[in-house]
Protein backbone atom coordinates (compact mmCIF):
# COMPACT_ATOMS: atom_id res chain seq x y z
CA UNK A 1 0.00 0.00 0.00
CA UNK A 2 1.35 3.15 -0.92
CA UNK A 3 2.26 5.73 1.84
CA UNK A 4 2.08 9.12 1.94
CA UNK A 5 4.72 10.96 3.42
CA UNK A 6 3.42 14.46 5.06
CA UNK A 7 5.47 16.50 7.03
CA UNK A 8 3.12 18.63 9.19
CA UNK A 9 4.60 22.03 10.49
CA UNK A 10 1.87 24.36 12.50
CA UNK A 11 3.73 27.46 12.71
CA UNK A 12 1.09 29.29 14.60
CA UNK A 13 -2.18 28.70 16.20
CA UNK A 14 -3.76 31.68 17.30
CA UNK A 15 -6.78 31.43 19.73
CA UNK A 16 -9.05 33.83 20.51
CA UNK A 17 -9.66 34.47 24.16
CA UNK A 18 -12.54 37.07 24.04
CA UNK A 19 -15.12 36.76 26.80
CA UNK A 20 -17.86 37.88 24.51
CA UNK A 21 -19.89 35.24 22.23
CA UNK A 22 -17.96 33.57 20.06
CA UNK A 23 -18.41 32.64 16.89
CA UNK A 24 -19.34 28.60 17.76
CA UNK A 25 -22.00 25.29 17.27
CA UNK A 26 -23.19 23.26 19.97
CA UNK A 27 -23.46 19.88 17.85
CA UNK A 28 -24.78 17.86 21.35
CA UNK A 29 -28.21 19.17 21.29
CA UNK A 30 -30.95 19.89 18.81
CA UNK A 31 -30.14 20.76 14.90
CA UNK A 32 -28.92 23.91 14.39
CA UNK A 33 -29.01 26.13 11.30
CA UNK A 34 -25.38 25.48 9.45
CA UNK A 35 -23.15 28.44 9.71
CA UNK A 36 -23.08 30.85 6.93
CA UNK A 37 -18.89 30.24 5.36
CA UNK A 38 -17.47 32.03 2.77
CA UNK A 39 -14.77 30.20 1.21
CA UNK A 40 -13.00 31.56 -1.75
CA UNK A 41 -10.50 29.49 -4.01
CA UNK A 42 -7.07 29.76 -2.42
CA UNK A 43 -5.08 32.20 -3.72
CA UNK A 44 -2.35 30.76 -5.61
CA UNK A 45 1.62 31.51 -5.86
CA UNK A 46 2.24 30.52 -9.20
CA UNK A 47 0.10 28.23 -11.50
CA UNK A 48 1.77 25.32 -10.55
CA UNK A 49 0.23 25.82 -6.44
CA UNK A 50 -3.33 26.96 -8.79
CA UNK A 51 -3.62 23.28 -9.43
CA UNK A 52 -3.63 22.50 -6.10
CA UNK A 53 -5.20 25.44 -4.46
CA UNK A 54 -8.70 24.40 -6.34
CA UNK A 55 -8.62 21.19 -4.96
CA UNK A 56 -7.64 21.64 -1.83
CA UNK A 57 -10.68 24.47 -1.78
CA UNK A 58 -12.95 21.67 -3.18
CA UNK A 59 -12.20 19.47 -0.81
CA UNK A 60 -12.43 21.64 2.77
CA UNK A 61 -15.71 22.68 0.89
CA UNK A 62 -16.86 19.68 0.63
CA UNK A 63 -16.14 17.88 3.99
CA UNK A 64 -17.43 20.70 6.21
CA UNK A 65 -20.54 20.60 4.14
CA UNK A 66 -20.73 17.21 4.46
CA UNK A 67 -21.00 17.39 8.58
CA UNK A 68 -24.25 19.35 8.05
CA UNK A 69 -23.53 22.39 9.78
CA UNK A 70 -21.22 24.59 7.44
CA UNK A 71 -23.06 25.97 4.49
CA UNK A 72 -20.86 27.07 2.02
CA UNK A 73 -21.39 30.65 0.29
CA UNK A 74 -21.73 30.69 -3.30
CA UNK A 75 -18.65 32.02 -4.30
CA UNK A 76 -19.86 34.10 -7.18
CA UNK A 77 -21.55 36.50 -4.37
CA UNK A 78 -17.83 37.04 -3.01
CA UNK A 79 -17.03 40.74 -3.13
CA UNK A 80 -13.64 40.31 -2.29
CA UNK A 81 -10.72 38.38 -4.06
CA UNK A 82 -7.64 37.54 -1.72
CA UNK A 83 -4.45 37.78 -3.31
CA UNK A 84 -2.44 36.50 -0.75
CA UNK A 85 -2.80 35.16 3.19
CA UNK A 86 -1.29 38.28 4.35
CA UNK A 87 -4.36 40.21 2.81
CA UNK A 88 -7.31 41.26 5.45
CA UNK A 89 -10.41 40.81 5.03
CA UNK A 90 -12.91 43.39 4.29
CA UNK A 91 -15.01 42.32 6.87
CA UNK A 92 -18.01 44.61 5.64
CA UNK A 93 -17.79 42.45 2.18
CA UNK A 94 -18.19 39.22 4.03
CA UNK A 95 -21.36 40.66 6.31
CA UNK A 96 -22.60 41.80 2.85
CA UNK A 97 -23.25 38.42 1.99
CA UNK A 98 -24.10 37.13 5.66
CA UNK A 99 -20.65 35.01 5.87
CA UNK A 100 -20.62 34.38 9.75
CA UNK A 101 -17.31 32.49 8.80
CA UNK A 102 -14.80 32.66 6.52
CA UNK A 103 -11.52 30.54 5.33
CA UNK A 104 -8.65 32.21 3.49
CA UNK A 105 -6.42 30.41 2.29
CA UNK A 106 -3.11 30.54 0.06
CA UNK A 107 -0.71 27.74 -1.46
CA UNK A 108 3.11 28.18 -2.22
CA UNK A 109 4.23 25.98 -4.49
CA UNK A 110 8.26 25.08 -2.64
CA UNK A 111 9.59 22.85 -5.42
CA UNK A 112 8.73 19.64 -7.41
CA UNK A 113 7.48 17.47 -3.63
CA UNK A 114 6.77 20.38 -1.59
CA UNK A 115 3.92 23.22 -1.34
CA UNK A 116 2.65 25.21 1.72
CA UNK A 117 -0.73 25.46 2.49
CA UNK A 118 -1.45 28.46 4.63
CA UNK A 119 -4.70 28.93 6.06
CA UNK A 120 -6.80 31.46 8.39
CA UNK A 121 -10.22 31.36 9.90
CA UNK A 122 -11.90 34.28 10.60
CA UNK A 123 -15.09 35.44 12.45
CA UNK A 124 -16.36 38.26 9.73
CA UNK A 125 -19.29 39.85 12.34
CA UNK A 126 -16.60 40.09 15.58
CA UNK A 127 -13.64 40.93 12.75
CA UNK A 128 -11.24 38.63 14.46
CA UNK A 129 -9.08 36.13 13.85
CA UNK A 130 -10.13 32.69 14.98
CA UNK A 131 -7.30 30.36 13.99
CA UNK A 132 -4.71 30.49 11.68
CA UNK A 133 -2.06 27.05 10.58
CA UNK A 134 0.59 26.90 7.93
CA UNK A 135 1.47 23.05 6.32
CA UNK A 136 4.66 22.23 4.87
CA UNK A 137 3.40 19.23 2.64
CA UNK A 138 4.28 16.49 0.29
CA UNK A 139 2.47 17.37 -2.80
CA UNK A 140 1.06 13.71 -2.89
CA UNK A 141 -0.77 14.49 0.28
CA UNK A 142 -2.77 17.25 -0.76
CA UNK A 143 -5.48 15.53 -0.07
CA UNK A 144 -5.08 14.95 3.48
CA UNK A 145 -3.57 18.24 4.24
CA UNK A 146 -7.19 19.41 3.18
CA UNK A 147 -8.72 16.85 5.57
CA UNK A 148 -6.60 18.39 8.15
CA UNK A 149 -7.98 21.90 7.70
CA UNK A 150 -11.24 20.96 7.94
CA UNK A 151 -10.90 18.95 10.88
CA UNK A 152 -9.29 22.15 12.38
CA UNK A 153 -12.18 24.71 11.54
CA UNK A 154 -14.66 22.23 12.63
CA UNK A 155 -12.71 21.65 15.92
CA UNK A 156 -12.54 25.31 16.40
CA UNK A 157 -16.11 26.24 15.68
CA UNK A 158 -17.71 23.09 17.33
CA UNK A 159 -15.15 22.13 19.91
CA UNK A 160 -14.82 19.18 19.20
CA UNK A 161 -12.18 16.51 17.61
CA UNK A 162 -12.76 16.54 13.75
CA UNK A 163 -13.13 13.23 11.77
CA UNK A 164 -11.96 14.08 8.13
CA UNK A 165 -8.88 13.16 8.46
CA UNK A 166 -9.79 9.14 8.58
CA UNK A 167 -10.48 6.09 6.67
CA UNK A 168 -13.15 3.36 6.47
CA UNK A 169 -12.55 -0.16 5.90
CA UNK A 170 -16.11 -2.11 4.69
CA UNK A 171 -17.11 -5.16 2.71
CA UNK A 172 -17.33 -4.42 -0.92
CA UNK A 173 -20.36 -6.94 -2.33
CA UNK A 174 -20.81 -7.90 -6.17
CA UNK A 175 -22.50 -10.29 -7.94
CA UNK A 176 -25.86 -12.80 -7.52
CA UNK A 177 -27.65 -12.17 -3.65
CA UNK A 178 -27.51 -16.32 -3.23
CA UNK A 179 -23.55 -16.16 -3.59
CA UNK A 180 -22.80 -12.56 -2.72
CA UNK A 181 -18.62 -12.06 -3.84
CA UNK A 182 -17.52 -10.03 -0.57
CA UNK A 183 -14.32 -8.24 -0.85
CA UNK A 184 -12.30 -6.02 2.06
CA UNK A 185 -11.75 -2.25 0.50
CA UNK A 186 -10.63 0.51 1.80
CA UNK A 187 -11.08 4.48 1.51
CA UNK A 188 -11.13 7.73 2.54
CA UNK A 189 -13.67 8.77 5.07
CA UNK A 190 -15.36 10.86 1.28
CA UNK A 191 -14.67 7.66 -0.44
CA UNK A 192 -12.06 8.85 -2.24
CA UNK A 193 -8.40 6.66 -2.66
CA UNK A 194 -10.62 3.42 -3.12
CA UNK A 195 -8.71 0.24 -2.68
CA UNK A 196 -10.12 -3.16 -2.52
CA UNK A 197 -8.12 -5.53 -0.42
CA UNK A 198 -9.00 -9.44 -1.25
CA UNK A 199 -9.52 -10.53 -4.57
CA UNK A 200 -12.88 -12.31 -3.32
CA UNK A 201 -12.38 -15.62 -3.64
CA UNK A 202 -13.30 -15.92 0.17
CA UNK A 203 -16.11 -14.83 1.97
CA UNK A 204 -14.99 -12.32 4.05
CA UNK A 205 -17.14 -10.05 6.80
CA UNK A 206 -16.75 -7.33 9.59
CA UNK A 207 -13.26 -6.21 9.23
CA UNK A 208 -12.06 -4.06 11.77
CA UNK A 209 -9.19 -1.29 12.34
CA UNK A 210 -6.45 -1.60 14.86
CA UNK A 211 -6.11 1.46 17.05
CA UNK A 212 -2.70 2.08 15.09
CA UNK A 213 -4.52 1.78 12.12
CA UNK A 214 -1.73 -0.72 11.21
CA UNK A 215 -3.95 -3.77 10.79
CA UNK A 216 -7.19 -4.62 10.11
CA UNK A 217 -8.90 -7.64 11.81
CA UNK A 218 -11.91 -9.88 9.73
CA UNK A 219 -13.67 -12.90 9.41
CA UNK A 220 -12.66 -15.34 6.16
CA UNK A 221 -14.06 -18.47 5.54
CA UNK A 222 -10.93 -19.69 3.70
CA UNK A 223 -10.64 -23.27 3.04
CA UNK A 224 -14.40 -23.54 4.16
CA UNK A 225 -12.91 -23.09 7.52
CA UNK A 226 -14.60 -19.78 8.69
CA UNK A 227 -11.92 -17.79 11.43
CA UNK A 228 -10.80 -14.49 12.57
CA UNK A 229 -7.82 -13.16 10.77
CA UNK A 230 -5.46 -10.37 10.87
CA UNK A 231 -4.94 -8.13 7.70
CA UNK A 232 -1.50 -5.68 7.78
CA UNK A 233 -2.29 -2.70 5.54
CA UNK A 234 1.51 -2.03 4.77
CA UNK A 235 2.37 -5.39 3.62
CA UNK A 236 -1.29 -6.80 2.26
CA UNK A 237 -0.01 -10.43 4.33
CA UNK A 238 -2.80 -12.16 6.08
CA UNK A 239 -2.75 -14.43 8.96
CA UNK A 240 -5.21 -16.75 10.70
CA UNK A 241 -5.58 -15.53 14.65
CA UNK A 242 -4.91 -18.65 16.86
CA UNK A 243 -6.18 -22.24 16.44
CA UNK A 244 -9.43 -22.74 17.66
CA UNK A 245 -11.17 -25.65 17.49
CA UNK A 246 -15.03 -24.09 16.05
CA UNK A 247 -15.82 -21.15 14.21
CA UNK A 248 -14.42 -17.54 15.55
CA UNK A 249 -16.02 -14.45 14.65
CA UNK A 250 -16.82 -10.96 15.63
CA UNK A 251 -13.72 -9.73 16.57
CA UNK A 252 -12.54 -6.32 17.49
CA UNK A 253 -9.33 -4.81 18.82
CA UNK A 254 -8.64 -3.10 22.70
CA UNK A 255 -8.31 -0.21 23.06
CA UNK A 256 -4.89 -0.71 23.20
CA UNK A 257 -4.41 -2.98 19.89
CA UNK A 258 -3.09 -5.62 22.51
CA UNK A 259 -5.66 -7.93 23.05
CA UNK A 260 -8.69 -8.89 20.26
CA UNK A 261 -12.19 -10.17 21.66
CA UNK A 262 -14.22 -12.41 19.26
CA UNK A 263 -16.67 -15.14 19.51
CA UNK A 264 -15.99 -19.08 19.38
CA UNK A 265 -18.69 -21.20 18.39
CA UNK A 266 -18.65 -24.69 19.33
CA UNK A 267 -20.75 -27.78 19.25
CA UNK A 268 -23.53 -25.48 19.06
CA UNK A 269 -22.69 -23.02 21.76
CA UNK A 270 -21.06 -19.43 21.37
CA UNK A 271 -18.78 -17.92 24.07
CA UNK A 272 -16.84 -14.87 23.99
CA UNK A 273 -13.01 -15.01 24.12
CA UNK A 274 -10.38 -13.14 24.32
CA UNK A 275 -6.82 -13.05 23.03
CA UNK A 276 -3.26 -11.51 24.00
CA UNK A 277 -1.92 -10.60 21.18
CA UNK A 278 1.82 -10.66 22.41
CA UNK A 279 1.35 -13.80 24.26
CA UNK A 280 -1.30 -15.50 22.05
CA UNK A 281 -3.03 -16.58 25.49
CA UNK A 282 -6.56 -16.94 25.34
CA UNK A 283 -9.30 -16.75 27.85
CA UNK A 284 -12.83 -17.91 27.57
CA UNK A 285 -14.82 -14.57 29.23
CA UNK A 286 -18.32 -16.01 29.28
CA UNK A 287 -19.76 -19.34 29.71
CA UNK A 288 -23.10 -19.97 29.20
CA UNK A 289 -25.12 -22.31 27.13
CA UNK A 290 -26.35 -19.49 25.14
CA UNK A 291 -25.17 -17.46 22.16
CA UNK A 292 -22.57 -14.54 23.20
CA UNK A 293 -21.12 -12.53 20.65
CA UNK A 294 -20.49 -8.95 19.01
CA UNK A 295 -18.21 -7.94 21.91
CA UNK A 296 -16.60 -4.27 22.00
CA UNK A 297 -14.86 -2.70 24.69
CA UNK A 298 -15.51 0.62 26.71
CA UNK A 299 -12.94 3.10 25.63
CA UNK A 300 -10.87 2.26 29.22
CA UNK A 301 -10.72 -1.08 28.23
CA UNK A 302 -11.85 -2.19 31.73
CA UNK A 303 -16.04 -3.43 30.59
CA UNK A 304 -17.37 -5.06 27.40
CA UNK A 305 -20.45 -4.30 26.14
CA UNK A 306 -22.09 -7.81 24.33
CA UNK A 307 -25.27 -9.34 22.93
CA UNK A 308 -26.56 -12.20 24.52
CA UNK A 309 -29.94 -14.83 23.78
CA UNK A 310 -29.25 -15.92 27.59
CA UNK A 311 -33.00 -14.26 28.77
CA UNK A 312 -34.49 -15.83 25.34
CA UNK A 313 -33.96 -13.21 22.44
CA UNK A 314 -31.23 -10.99 22.05
CA UNK A 315 -30.29 -8.33 24.34
CA UNK A 316 -27.39 -5.86 25.44
CA UNK A 317 -24.96 -6.99 28.37
CA UNK A 318 -22.11 -5.44 30.36
CA UNK A 319 -19.49 -7.43 31.89
CA UNK A 320 -15.97 -6.31 33.47
CA UNK A 321 -13.59 -7.02 30.73
CA UNK A 322 -12.17 -10.29 32.64
CA UNK A 323 -16.13 -11.52 32.19
CA UNK A 324 -17.26 -10.92 35.76
CA UNK A 325 -20.31 -8.90 36.97
CA UNK A 326 -22.65 -10.12 34.12
CA UNK A 327 -25.48 -6.78 33.63
CA UNK A 328 -28.58 -6.79 31.21
CA UNK A 329 -28.80 -3.05 29.98
CA UNK A 330 -31.61 -3.28 27.44
CA UNK A 331 -34.99 -3.94 28.17
CA UNK A 332 -37.06 -2.39 25.56
CA UNK A 333 -39.36 -4.39 22.59
CA UNK A 334 -37.47 -6.16 20.35
CA UNK A 335 -34.30 -7.93 20.11
CA UNK A 336 -30.69 -5.71 20.29
CA UNK A 337 -27.48 -6.40 18.62
CA UNK A 338 -24.29 -5.39 17.94
CA UNK A 339 -23.43 -3.11 20.40
CA UNK A 340 -20.18 -0.86 19.94
CA UNK A 341 -19.10 1.72 22.58
CA UNK A 342 -18.29 5.17 21.30
CA UNK A 343 -14.69 6.28 21.38
CA UNK A 344 -16.15 8.85 23.85
CA UNK A 345 -17.41 7.04 26.30
CA UNK A 346 -20.49 8.13 26.42
CA UNK A 347 -22.71 5.97 24.63
CA UNK A 348 -23.48 2.43 23.04
CA UNK A 349 -24.58 2.50 19.61
CA UNK A 350 -26.60 -0.96 18.58
CA UNK A 351 -28.73 -2.79 15.98
CA UNK A 352 -32.56 -2.85 17.23
CA UNK A 353 -35.04 -5.35 15.89
CA UNK A 354 -38.42 -4.45 16.21
CA UNK A 355 -42.21 -4.88 14.65
CA UNK A 356 -40.38 -6.25 11.24
CA UNK A 357 -38.17 -3.27 11.22
CA UNK A 358 -34.56 -2.79 11.97
CA UNK A 359 -32.90 0.03 13.48
CA UNK A 360 -29.94 1.99 14.81
CA UNK A 361 -29.91 3.83 17.98
CA UNK A 362 -27.63 4.76 20.93
CA UNK A 363 -28.18 4.21 24.74
CA UNK A 364 -25.85 5.77 27.70
CA UNK A 365 -24.31 2.30 28.90
CA UNK A 366 -26.63 2.17 31.79
CA UNK A 367 -29.34 1.41 29.19
CA UNK A 368 -30.73 4.53 29.37
CA UNK A 369 -31.96 7.35 27.48
CA UNK A 370 -32.22 4.73 24.18
CA UNK A 371 -32.79 7.26 21.14
CA UNK A 372 -33.17 5.60 17.46
CA UNK A 373 -31.47 7.56 14.63
CA UNK A 374 -31.88 4.82 11.32
CA UNK A 375 -34.86 2.34 10.60
CA UNK A 376 -35.57 0.41 7.52
CA UNK A 377 -36.00 -3.22 6.11
CA UNK A 378 -32.61 -3.70 6.94
CA UNK A 379 -29.64 -1.19 8.76
CA UNK A 380 -27.19 -3.03 11.14
CA UNK A 381 -23.69 -2.38 12.24
CA UNK A 382 -23.04 1.14 13.50
CA UNK A 383 -18.94 2.19 13.39
CA UNK A 384 -18.55 5.52 15.13
CA UNK A 385 -16.66 8.49 13.87
CA UNK A 386 -13.47 9.11 16.01
CA UNK A 387 -15.06 11.90 17.79
CA UNK A 388 -18.11 9.59 18.97
CA UNK A 389 -20.59 12.05 16.86
CA UNK A 390 -21.69 10.51 14.26
CA UNK A 391 -22.67 6.75 12.95
CA UNK A 392 -22.10 5.05 9.79
CA UNK A 393 -23.91 1.85 9.17
CA UNK A 394 -25.14 0.17 6.47
CA UNK A 395 -28.66 0.04 4.79
CA UNK A 396 -29.88 -3.12 2.99
CA UNK A 397 -33.02 -2.46 0.27
CA UNK A 398 -35.83 -4.94 0.36
CA UNK A 399 -36.24 -7.07 -2.66
CA UNK A 400 -38.60 -5.64 -5.40
CA UNK A 401 -41.80 -8.04 -5.72
CA UNK A 402 -39.99 -9.63 -8.71
CA UNK A 403 -36.88 -10.92 -6.72
CA UNK A 404 -34.55 -8.37 -7.48
CA UNK A 405 -32.22 -7.53 -4.81
CA UNK A 406 -31.92 -4.60 -3.33
CA UNK A 407 -29.57 -1.99 -2.91
CA UNK A 408 -26.77 -2.44 0.32
CA UNK A 409 -25.08 0.97 0.63
CA UNK A 410 -23.28 2.59 3.82
CA UNK A 411 -24.73 5.49 5.31
CA UNK A 412 -23.74 7.95 7.79
CA UNK A 413 -26.37 10.17 10.53
CA UNK A 414 -25.42 12.16 13.31
CA UNK A 415 -26.22 10.99 16.63
CA UNK A 416 -28.96 13.71 16.95
CA UNK A 417 -31.32 11.44 14.18
CA UNK A 418 -30.04 14.62 11.60
CA UNK A 419 -27.99 14.55 8.43
CA UNK A 420 -28.23 10.90 7.09
CA UNK A 421 -26.25 10.60 4.13
CA UNK A 422 -25.42 7.96 1.70
CA UNK A 423 -21.30 7.12 1.08
CA UNK A 424 -20.39 6.94 -2.53
CA UNK A 425 -18.92 3.62 -3.30
CA UNK A 426 -18.42 1.71 -6.44
CA UNK A 427 -19.86 -1.29 -5.82
CA UNK A 428 -22.89 -2.34 -3.38
CA UNK A 429 -21.18 -1.79 0.92
CA UNK A 430 -21.49 -3.45 4.26
CA UNK A 431 -19.88 -3.58 7.34
CA UNK A 432 -18.40 -0.44 7.62
CA UNK A 433 -15.38 0.21 10.06
CA UNK A 434 -14.46 3.53 10.98
CA UNK A 435 -10.82 4.47 11.34
CA UNK A 436 -9.11 6.62 14.37
CA UNK A 437 -8.60 10.13 13.02
CA UNK A 438 -5.19 9.72 10.94
CA UNK A 439 -3.50 12.75 12.60
CA UNK A 440 -3.70 11.36 15.92
CA UNK A 441 -2.41 8.16 16.16
CA UNK B 1 -22.22 -30.38 -15.33
CA UNK B 2 -24.67 -32.89 -15.01
CA UNK B 3 -24.34 -32.71 -11.49
CA UNK B 4 -25.13 -29.18 -10.99
CA UNK B 5 -28.21 -29.62 -13.51
CA UNK B 6 -29.62 -32.16 -11.62
CA UNK B 7 -29.41 -29.49 -8.60
CA UNK B 8 -31.15 -27.41 -10.22
CA UNK B 9 -33.97 -29.43 -10.88
CA UNK B 10 -34.26 -30.19 -7.40
CA UNK B 11 -34.08 -26.94 -6.04
CA UNK B 12 -37.10 -26.01 -8.46
CA UNK B 13 -39.30 -28.74 -7.45
CA UNK B 14 -38.84 -27.91 -3.86
CA UNK B 15 -39.66 -23.77 -4.64
CA UNK B 16 -43.55 -25.18 -6.26
CA UNK B 17 -43.24 -27.53 -2.98
CA UNK B 18 -43.27 -25.31 -0.56
CA UNK B 19 -45.04 -22.11 -3.03
CA UNK B 20 -48.19 -24.38 -2.61
CA UNK B 21 -48.13 -24.77 0.82
CA UNK B 22 -48.02 -20.57 0.95
CA UNK B 23 -50.26 -19.60 -2.37
CA UNK B 24 -50.27 -15.65 -0.97
CA UNK B 25 -46.66 -15.49 -1.30
CA UNK B 26 -45.98 -17.61 -4.20
CA UNK B 27 -44.99 -14.89 -7.00
CA UNK B 28 -42.38 -13.52 -5.15
CA UNK B 29 -40.95 -16.18 -3.93
CA UNK B 30 -37.97 -15.91 -6.57
CA UNK B 31 -35.64 -19.27 -8.10
CA UNK B 32 -32.83 -21.34 -5.78
CA UNK B 33 -29.54 -20.52 -6.57
CA UNK B 34 -27.67 -24.22 -7.75
CA UNK B 35 -24.39 -22.76 -6.55
CA UNK B 36 -24.76 -24.15 -2.88
CA UNK B 37 -25.25 -27.66 -5.17
CA UNK B 38 -22.48 -28.24 -6.74
CA UNK B 39 -20.88 -31.32 -6.16
CA UNK B 40 -23.95 -32.53 -4.31
CA UNK B 41 -24.34 -36.20 -4.47
CA UNK B 42 -27.32 -37.18 -6.99
CA UNK B 43 -28.21 -40.32 -4.75
CA UNK B 44 -28.18 -38.68 -1.97
CA UNK B 45 -30.91 -36.12 -3.23
CA UNK B 46 -32.73 -39.05 -4.59
CA UNK B 47 -33.32 -41.09 -1.52
CA UNK B 48 -32.55 -38.58 0.77
CA UNK B 49 -33.99 -34.96 0.89
CA UNK B 50 -30.94 -33.13 1.43
CA UNK B 51 -32.04 -29.85 4.21
CA UNK B 52 -34.46 -29.67 6.60
CA UNK B 53 -36.24 -25.68 8.42
CA UNK B 54 -36.43 -24.37 11.39
CA UNK B 55 -38.80 -21.68 13.08
CA UNK B 56 -37.87 -17.90 13.40
CA UNK B 57 -34.76 -17.80 15.57
CA UNK B 58 -35.10 -21.49 16.61
CA UNK B 59 -32.71 -24.51 16.33
CA UNK B 60 -34.76 -27.20 17.63
CA UNK B 61 -35.69 -30.09 14.70
CA UNK B 62 -39.43 -30.02 14.02
CA UNK B 63 -41.06 -33.31 13.23
CA UNK B 64 -40.46 -32.78 9.50
CA UNK B 65 -37.01 -32.48 10.06
CA UNK B 66 -36.91 -35.72 11.92
CA UNK B 67 -38.38 -37.28 9.23
CA UNK B 68 -36.05 -35.93 6.86
CA UNK B 69 -32.67 -36.53 8.98
CA UNK B 70 -34.08 -40.21 9.28
CA UNK B 71 -33.64 -41.39 5.91
CA UNK B 72 -30.10 -39.00 5.54
CA UNK B 73 -29.01 -41.54 8.50
CA UNK B 74 -29.97 -44.38 6.94
CA UNK B 75 -28.67 -43.43 3.41
CA UNK B 76 -24.95 -42.29 5.31
CA UNK B 77 -25.08 -45.52 6.97
CA UNK B 78 -25.80 -47.35 3.29
CA UNK B 79 -22.84 -45.60 2.13
CA UNK B 80 -20.22 -45.40 4.63
CA UNK B 81 -17.32 -44.41 2.52
CA UNK B 82 -19.72 -41.01 2.00
CA UNK B 83 -19.21 -38.17 3.95
CA UNK B 84 -21.01 -34.86 5.00
CA UNK B 85 -21.34 -31.48 5.58
CA UNK B 86 -24.04 -29.71 7.67
CA UNK B 87 -24.35 -26.34 6.42
CA UNK B 88 -26.05 -24.42 8.89
CA UNK B 89 -27.75 -21.18 6.97
CA UNK B 90 -30.43 -18.46 8.63
CA UNK B 91 -33.02 -15.70 7.41
CA UNK B 92 -31.54 -12.41 6.98
CA UNK B 93 -33.90 -11.13 9.85
CA UNK B 94 -30.94 -10.71 12.26
CA UNK B 95 -27.82 -9.57 12.67
CA UNK B 96 -24.28 -11.35 10.85
CA UNK B 97 -22.90 -11.40 14.15
CA UNK B 98 -25.67 -13.40 15.97
CA UNK B 99 -26.89 -15.21 12.55
CA UNK B 100 -23.60 -17.00 12.46
CA UNK B 101 -23.88 -18.32 15.85
CA UNK B 102 -27.53 -19.31 15.17
CA UNK B 103 -26.54 -21.33 11.82
CA UNK B 104 -23.80 -23.00 13.85
CA UNK B 105 -26.48 -24.44 16.41
CA UNK B 106 -28.74 -25.32 13.66
CA UNK B 107 -26.17 -27.50 12.27
CA UNK B 108 -24.64 -29.09 14.78
CA UNK B 109 -28.48 -29.64 15.83
CA UNK B 110 -28.74 -31.98 12.60
CA UNK B 111 -24.89 -33.41 12.83
CA UNK B 112 -25.85 -34.50 16.81
CA UNK B 113 -29.07 -35.82 15.44
CA UNK B 114 -27.36 -38.18 12.87
CA UNK B 115 -24.77 -39.24 15.47
CA UNK B 116 -27.97 -40.17 17.75
CA UNK B 117 -29.37 -42.22 14.34
CA UNK B 118 -25.42 -44.25 14.39
CA UNK B 119 -24.00 -42.27 11.89
CA UNK B 120 -20.18 -41.52 12.90
CA UNK B 121 -18.93 -38.45 13.96
CA UNK B 122 -16.01 -38.26 12.15
CA UNK B 123 -17.80 -38.66 8.56
CA UNK B 124 -19.94 -35.25 9.69
CA UNK B 125 -18.30 -31.80 9.76
CA UNK B 126 -20.38 -28.48 10.51
CA UNK B 127 -20.23 -24.89 8.87
CA UNK B 128 -22.03 -21.88 9.32
CA UNK B 129 -23.15 -19.31 6.66
CA UNK B 130 -25.75 -17.07 8.79
CA UNK B 131 -27.13 -15.09 6.33
CA UNK B 132 -24.18 -15.03 3.75
CA UNK B 133 -25.77 -17.53 1.44
CA UNK B 134 -29.49 -17.88 0.84
CA UNK B 135 -31.65 -20.13 -1.02
CA UNK B 136 -34.38 -18.16 -2.38
CA UNK B 137 -34.45 -13.60 -2.72
CA UNK B 138 -37.58 -12.32 -1.11
CA UNK B 139 -38.96 -9.72 1.66
CA UNK B 140 -41.51 -12.54 2.65
CA UNK B 141 -42.19 -15.42 5.22
CA UNK B 142 -42.21 -17.89 2.43
CA UNK B 143 -38.99 -16.91 1.45
CA UNK B 144 -37.30 -16.86 5.17
CA UNK B 145 -38.62 -20.07 6.18
CA UNK B 146 -36.95 -21.46 2.98
CA UNK B 147 -33.57 -20.01 4.07
CA UNK B 148 -33.62 -20.78 7.81
CA UNK B 149 -31.86 -24.34 7.00
CA UNK B 150 -29.61 -26.71 7.24
CA UNK B 151 -28.19 -28.62 3.93
CA UNK B 152 -26.39 -32.01 4.00
CA UNK B 153 -24.11 -32.36 1.73
CA UNK B 154 -22.07 -35.15 0.69
CA UNK B 155 -18.81 -35.33 -0.10
CA UNK B 156 -16.79 -38.10 -1.53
Amino acid sequence: MKKIFLCVLFLSVVASLSAKAELSIDITGAHSEPMATGLPVFSASDSKAKEFSEKITQVIASDLESSGLFRILDSLAYLQTFKGIEDAPVFVDWQAIKAEALIQGHIDYLNERQIRVSVRLWDVYAAQELYSATLEIDNKGWRRAAHMIADAVYKRITGEEGYFDTRIVYIAETGSPLNRIKRLAIMDQDGENHQFLTDGLNLVLTPRFSPNMQQITYLSFYKDTPRVYLFDIETGKQQVVGDFPGMTFAPRFSPDGHKLIMSMAENGNTDIYEMDLDTRVVKQLTRSAAIETSPSYSPDGKQIVFNSDRSGAQQLYVMDANGKNVKRISFGNGRYATPVWSPRGDYIAFTKMAGGKFYIGVMFPDGKGERLVAEGYLVEAPTWSPNGRILMYFRQEPPDRSGIPGATKIYAVDITGYNERRLITPVDASDPAWSPLLSNR
Amino acid sequence: MKKQLFAALAAVALVSGCASTAPVEEEVVVSVTVEEQAGQDEAFVQNAKDRVFFGFDKSNLTPDAVAVLKTQAEWLKANPEKKVVVEGHTDDRGTRDYNLALGERRAVAVKNYLISRGVDADRIRVISYGKERPAVVGANEAAWSQNRRAVTVVKD
